[in-house]
């Protein structure tokens, strides 16, 4: 198991190596100079020269390649071009928020997604089924960014004065906020700490800060504000999971063992959820894995919609800036997620069928 | 049959039905059997004659604006005479837009903008996938490793993001989003073509072909291609569906068709901030992208059943 995680990883390096390669690449291939595109238009030769010497834009591509994967390596991802600030810093604000919001979205699409899935493939061909397949074939169907402007629509605007309402932006009401962690625990963590990164990264997860520090109220604000995204997020992989779990079950439940299972007249429940979905439980991981990538390019429009300053929306913001630093090592953080998320499904193959040997 | 008689027009008749079960045939059958294949393509069948009788069933000009010319405020709400709108009124069955422009003419002719992209982002998509899977495939050892490999790393990028940088690179735009999302989707038929080449390359046929000294191109394209094709048709199918998606989700950030041009995604994000106001305008060019996708989506589940039973996802 172990030989085999690290035969994984050795593996994944080409692939990442590529990344980085073509990140660095696309990223110099965008017509228009950096210099223009963060001093103004009206920028001086000069002051383009010291731009473009201060961010090391002057050496020879190739030279600027090098000193870049060298950087990565150490863990040094430079500075943005546009906030003149550590892109590490900039990942630490940003990506907790975006984690947040994947995860939310997994959870919604696993918890309605995988029942569903179940039902349909139970009661076949019941009205349950239809309408779930119907939902599913809708869900994948639908444009992620107008399922989210008519939730906000729906529940910041008609659903007003309601219990229901919730918010369409931002990730805390105005005036809440959270103290972190270490200072409420006072750990004496400050911003010239070496491990404040971090600290600071796991302090802007607000909702494990919040249960973390027992303050219930931001912990209720914050998933209040996540509600909407997440939901508008989870609509694709819902059905896809839904879909996935309804195919892989009929085709378990058409075994000879699960015939077995009844005719031993174990209770059908017990039938179905210990023989059945135990062994069709392999598909539907893997496709799970496989939602990450919608996931993220889901992120990207989600954030624009509900104002959220997330990974997925800094991205695109410096994509369209040529903020290189920040576009390469975003880029390649997402890309190595995607990399390991899919060697987790690989690994959780073992606990689910014991029968698989990685090895 | 009557096959043993010597009549020759009782032996055409013979032959002709002999034809009409050809492999074509039975594959037409098979799909029409399936519920949502036959749903897909009605669906896609309303779309294309929108699409295609655009001019006839648009009221007004999609690109022109009505100030000036109809007293309309802009960003009306729909009025509809049948629905209790005044009949003095002018009637705009979806409202008009910040521009003063009829949003259902801009919709119906935003149907052949999306049609266009769709089935040409995968045409060059599959054609671009075809030629790197088959000589992935059919050249194997070091060229096939670069190559995979390659497409691999391709893969590894969510696709948006993939499809943004590379219209960086190449400027905004409608056909430029086009091709964006042709190269992100590369992968998947080179993917298709590759294990449809591998499948076959071993077989006797294939190995008869060669043995008769036909050349590496005609074994290619007449031996191994047809054989990969009805993955690659169910594949192109759900294709054209994510390209339509995804187009319109470069619009909406605008990355893809620019202003004034009907696209369903562009008319969603120039009136984005304006949902609370008036969301007939987010409303309509959202349903109808799901509509479409919708079409597609579902002929291509039906085209997969029908096709590759293996493949099949709704198991029956």
């Amino acid at each position: 198991m172990l030989q085999y995680t690290f035969r994984r990883l050795l593996l994944a390096i080409p692939v990442l190596v590529g990344i980085l390669v073509v990140t660095f690449f696309l990223a110099r291939a965008i017509p228009g100079d950096p210099c223009k595109s963060i001093l103004g238009e009206k920028a001086t030769v000069e002051a383009c020269e010291r731009f473009n010497r201060a961010n090391g834009l002057d050496q020879p591509v190739p030279v600027q390649f090098a000193i870049y994967m060298g950087n990565v390596l150490r863990g040094d991802f430079g500075d943005s071009i546009r906030f003149s600030r550590p892109v590490m810093t900039i990942l630490i604000e940003r990506l907790p928020l975006t984690l947040e919001l994947g995860i939310f979205a997994i959870i919604i699409a696993t918890i309605i997604g995988i029942p569903a899935g179940v039902i349909s493939a139970v009661r076949q061909n019941s009205w349950v089924d239809v309408t779930t397949m119907v939902g599913a074939n809708i869900g994948v169907s639908m444009p992620v960014f107008w399922l989210g402007l008519m939730l906000a629509y729906v529940f910041a605007l008609l659903l007003k004065d309601t219990p229901l309402w919730l918010p369409p932006s931002g990730r805390l009401t105005a005036g809440l906020s959270a103290m972190p962690y270490y200072e409420y625990y006072e750990w004496g963590i400050t911003t010239d700490s070496r491990s404040y990164n971090f600290f600071e990264f796991f302090a802007n997860l607000y909702i494990f800060n919040s249960i973390i520090t027992l303050n219930w109220d931001v912990l209720k604000d914050a998933i209040r504000h996540l509600i909407l995204p997440a939901t508008a997020l989870s609509t694709i992989p819902l059905s896809i999971i839904a879909r996935m779990t309804r195919s892989s079950m009929l085709e378990v439940l058409r075994q000879d063992y699960v015939r077995t299972a009844r005719a031993k007249g174990l209770m059908e429940r017990f039938v179905i959820l210990k023989h059945a979905f135990r062994n069709a439980l392999l598909p539907i991981v893997t496709i799970i894995g496989l939602q990450m990538g919608t996931l993220f390019a889901g992120a990207i429009l989600t954030e624009t919609i509900f104002s959220l300053a997330g990974v997925g929306r800094m991205l695109f913001e410096a994509i369209t800036a040529r903020d290189f630093p920040i576009v390469q090592s975003f880029t390649v953080v997402i890309a190595i997620g995607y990399v390991m998320v899919n060697l987790l499904v690989d690994l959780s193959y073992v606990f689910i069928d014991p029968r698989i040997r990685l090895d | 049959m009557t096959t043993t008689s010597a009549d020759p027009a009782a032996l055409k008749a013979a032959q002709r039905n002999y034809r009409s079960n050809s492999l074509w045939r039975l594959t037409l059958r098979r799909i029409l059997k399936q519920r949502s294949a036959i749903f897909g393509l009605v669906i896609l069948g309303f779309i294309i004659v929108v699409a295609l009788a655009a001019p006839i069933l648009a009221p007004y000009d999609p690109e022109q604006s009505l100030i000036g010319i109809e007293d309309i405020r802009k960003r009306a709400a729909p009025c509809i005479y049948l629905l209790g709108c005044p009949r003095d009124q002018p009637q705009h069955f979806m409202g008009v837009d910040g521009n003063v422009r009829d949003v259902f003419s801009r919709i119906i002719y935003g149907a052949r903008v999306s049609l266009l992209v769709g089935f040409g982002a995968v045409t060059f998509a599959i054609f671009m996938g075809t030629v790197l899977g088959a000589i992935a495939g059919y050249a194997g050892g070091w060229l096939d490793n670069v190559i995979m490999r390659f497409m691999d790393v391709l893969l590894a990028f969510p696709a948006l993001l993939l499809a943004i940088a590379i219209i960086m690179v190449l400027g905004r735009g409608l056909q430029n989003a086009l091709l964006a999302i042709a190269i992100v989707s590369i992968p998947i038929y080179a993917r298709v073509i590759r294990a449809g080449v591998l499948s076959v390359k071993e077989t006797e046929y294939v190995e008869a072909s060669q043995a008769l000294g036909a050349n590496h191109f005609s074994i290619l394209f007449q031996r191994i291609l047809p054989n990969a094709l009805p993955p690659l048709i169910v594949q192109g199918t759900l294709g054209i569906a994510t390209a339509i998606l995804d187009t319109a989700a470069l619009s909406f950030i605008g990355l893809g068709a620019q202003p004034p041009t009907p696209e369903w995604g562009t008319m969603l994000g120039s009136e984005r901030n304006q949902v609370f106001s008036a969301p007939h305008l987010v409303f309509f060019p959202g349903i109808a992208i799901m509509v479409t996708v919708l079409g597609f989506n579902l002929l291509g589940d039906g085209l997969r059943d029908a096709l590759d039973p293996r493949l099949s996802q709704s198991g029956k």
